[in-house]
């Protein structure tokens, strides 16, 4: 008996352990996706064939938590890289690793790193995979909590292009308090006052036998975010010094940017203003940099972003070269059972937003000075530039019926200068219409009906301008919560070129079972550009068969 | 090579925790904001008085508003039956991010709405796209998950809320 209870004893510990070790071993989680398509040459949309008939793009990232400590990479294969992104993505490996430690009031992180400083306006570094954006930071990120409310960070590293790494250094420090969090007095204040500023530098060789290129480049930012009640106002001003690039031309013109984002709101309405001039303000770490590569600041556009097809027909994209804007949004919900609302409500949007050019006066070097002038040109701050970008009125409706019908209407009228934000033709006019109907049968199954049209406007020829007119039809029929089945057709009924009035036709179905996903398309995809944030590619026509594979665990 | 072993590892690492660990899994403690720009730690997103539906969205994301306004819908009902709370958490960055406070109101959402700029929380959820959303049970671990959005997911949404909650007694 004795013997029994010491052997118990001895043991005791040894089982407690091993069923501590089991509660202890962290966890481990991850996703994987997969894009594959193929390509068939098709002429009269201009879509190409590829000589591997099938390319491949694939992500998985695998994170591990314990603790205070986690740790993640991604593995990434390009086999080739799908049409539309960049090919200097092809191949395979582990395109971001890290390990971090997090306490209370510290935090380590080294490896690769997102980050963003206040609105971004001179660090944020993020992914996008529609977009083939990854422009993370490899270096050490700090965190540091001193007093409760007051946040600092500093970080160094080489950002990522591609498989390889821009030539540039960037380092940063952030500091932000939030006066309600510090100061016990105004802990339950209505007023709630956060303050920030940041400063990030760039560091990068210079090589060049003419021009005599700062090395070391400068960027700061002040930012505050004042809300009581209803009512939110913020706003960040951030100036950048002597930046010659490939972007701005080579010009040594100090650089800034304002945003100021407003909004009020309450139940069932919402008033929102956002407001930002941008001079000069492309900040990469290679000044060689062009497209959307090494970028270490993120200009966001303020202009709606649409998600139907035709609302993202003529997308806005941020012109950090010089741009002022402004956009309006109002929101209001008609309660049920009210004179407007019907038996279930209704809700109502209306947007306006323009986006022009900055006012530019040009200086004229002379070659007879000392010292010449090479800021290329001097600029009115509160003087609107002639040429306008972009404008977008729309109103969108959103109204249930019955218990089985809903209905969303769109309309938007838009000016789009497509030679400034594309490269080619010039300012086009579009007018665009949508009613998209979904009717549930019954409780798992539903059927969508979307209709679009678009018209633009004419030259003054009498020709339609750009591709002219088209139509779209969507049917999509769900049957909750695994099956979905979807076709579509999209047809360019006003070509002025008789000849390229083409129908754009796809067919597609999926399955999903909890975060598991499969989804393959056939048909053709028309030429355009995806636009994320005010950050676009351009997706080029296709023709073939395309499988999605996403899951998360 | 090194790749695959490193994956092989990994894995096989993940399947001794998989099959060892019991406990299912917890949210990770990730800064994000409130709508008025403060701070809010994402392990702070928990309701003791029954589970907590976790939605990814974005206001330029239609399935997910549709998802939201469904469960909206039905969210006095839940509320009173389970004790649901909802987490609405946005991944609308700097462009559209103060759209989320009037867009919220605007539809007279009762939601808690968190704001994820630069998608550190998503990253750590591993979620892919939106909208995507989770079902934590009172002791705040993760028990379901689902990507996408179909008309009549609110039904699974109930049927798994129901399987959670224990019969009250009355």
């Amino acid at each position: 008996m004795n013997k029994f209870i010491l052997t118990v004893l001895l043991f005791f510990p040894l089982f407690v352990l091993s069923q501590e070790n089991q509660k202890d071993y962290g966890e481990f989680h991850g996703n994987f996706e997969l894009n594959a398509q193929t390509y068939s040459a098709d002429s009269l949309i201009e879509a190409e064939s590829v000589d591997e008939i099938m390319r491949v793009n694939t992500y998985a990232n695998f994170t591990y938590t314990k603790g205070n400590f986690s740790a993640g990479l991604r593995y990434e294969a390009y086999l080739n890289t799908l049409l539309g992104y960049d090919q200097r993505y092809n191949g395979q490996g582990i395109a971001n690793r890290y390990v971090s430690y997090v306490s209370d009031d510290f935090e380590i992180a080294v490896g690769n790193y997102y980050e963003q400083f206040g609105n971004g306006l001179i660090l944020r570094t993020y992914e996008d995979k529609t977009l083939g954006i990854d422009n993370s930071l490899d270096g050490i990120r700090l965190k540091y909590i001193p007093v409760k409310g007051v946040r600092l960070t500093g970080l160094i590293g080489k950002q990522k292009l591609y498989w390889d790494y821009g030539p540039g250094i960037v380092r940063g420090f952030d500091g932000e308090i939030s006066l309600n969090e510090t100061f016990k007095k105004l802990t339950d204040a209505k007023t709630r006052i956060i303050i920030g500023g940041s400063f990030v530098s760039k560091f990068q060789k210079n090589f060049d036998p003419v021009y005599n290129f700062p090395e070391n480049v400068g960027a700061f930012s002040g930012r505050f975010n004042l809300s009581r009640n209803a009512f939110i106002l913020s706003s960040e001003y951030a100036y950048k010094i002597n930046d010659p690039s490939s972007d701005n031309g080579n010009i040594f013109k100090d650089g800034n940017a304002l945003l100021i984002n407003g909004s009020w709101s309450k139940k069932g309405i919402g008033i929102l203003f956002s407001m930002l001039r941008l001079d000069n303000m492309s900040f990469r770490s290679d000044r060689a940099a062009t497209i959307n590569d090494l970028n270490i600041n993120y200009l966001p556009a303020i202009t709606k972003t649409h998600t139907y097809a035709f609302g993202a027909m003529y997308p806005f994209a941020t012109q950090p070269n010089g741009q002022i804007g402004a956009n309006i949004e109002f929101f209001c919900n008609f309660k049920r059972k009210s004179k407007l609302g019907g038996k279930y409500g209704m809700n109502v949007s209306v947007n306006y937003s323009q986006v022009n050019s900055i006012q530019k006066t040009e200086i004229i070097v002379n070659p007879n000075d000392e010292i010449p002038n090479l800021n290329g040109y001097t600029s009115n701050f509160f003087a609107i530039g002639k040429e306008l970008f972009f404008r977008d009125f729309n109103i969108e409706i959103h109204k249930k019926v019955s218990k089985k019908l809903k209905i969303r209407a769109v309309y938007m009228y838009e000016d789009y200068n497509k030679l400034v934000i594309q490269g080619k033709y010039g300012m086009i006019h579009a007018d665009i219409g949508i009613l998209d109907f979904t009717y549930k049968f019954n409780s798992k199954n539903a059927l969508r009906v979307e209709n679009e049209i678009l018209i633009t406007g004419r030259e003054p020829s009498g020709k339609k301008q750009d591709y002219g007119d088209w139509y779209m039809t969507t049917l999509e029929y769900t049957s909750s919560p695994h099956w979905f089945f979807a076709i579509s057709d999209q047809y360019n009924y006003g070509n002025p070129d008789i000849n390229r009035r083409v129908h754009y036709f796809i067919i597609s179905g999926g399955y999903t079972k909890g975060a598991n996903r499969i989804q393959i398309n056939y048909g053709k995809q028309r030429e355009g550009v995806t636009c994320v944030g005010g950050v676009c590619r351009t997706v080029p026509a296709s023709n073939g068969f395309s499988l999605t594979i996403t899951s998360t665990f | 090579m090194r790749v695959i072993i490193i994956l092989i590892v990994l894995s096989l690492y993940g399947n001794i925790v998989f099959s060892q660990n019991e406990k299912k899994s917890e949210l990770p403690s990730i800064d994000i904001k409130t709508l008025t720009g403060e701070t809010f730690n994402t392990s702070d997103i928990k309701n003791p008085e029954g589970p907590v539906f976790l939605s990814f969205w974005a206001t330029w994301c239609k399935p997910c508003i549709k998802e939201l306004i469904a469960v909206d819908e039905n969210y006095e009902d839940w509320q009173d039956e389970f004790g649901l709370k909802v987490y609405a958490v946005s991944i609308d960055d700097v462009k559209s991010m103060n759209r989320v406070a009037p867009f919220v109101n605007g539809r007279a959402w009762d939601f808690e709405v968190l704001l994820d700029p630069n998608s550190d929380f998503k990253r750590a959820m591993n979620v892919i796209n939106v909208p995507h959303s989770f079902i934590l049970n009172e002791n705040g671990e993760v028990i379901w998950q689902h990507n996408s959005y179909s008309p009549g997911d609110e039904d699974e949404i109930y049927k798994i809320l129901k399987e959670i909650t224990p019969e009250k007694e009355d």
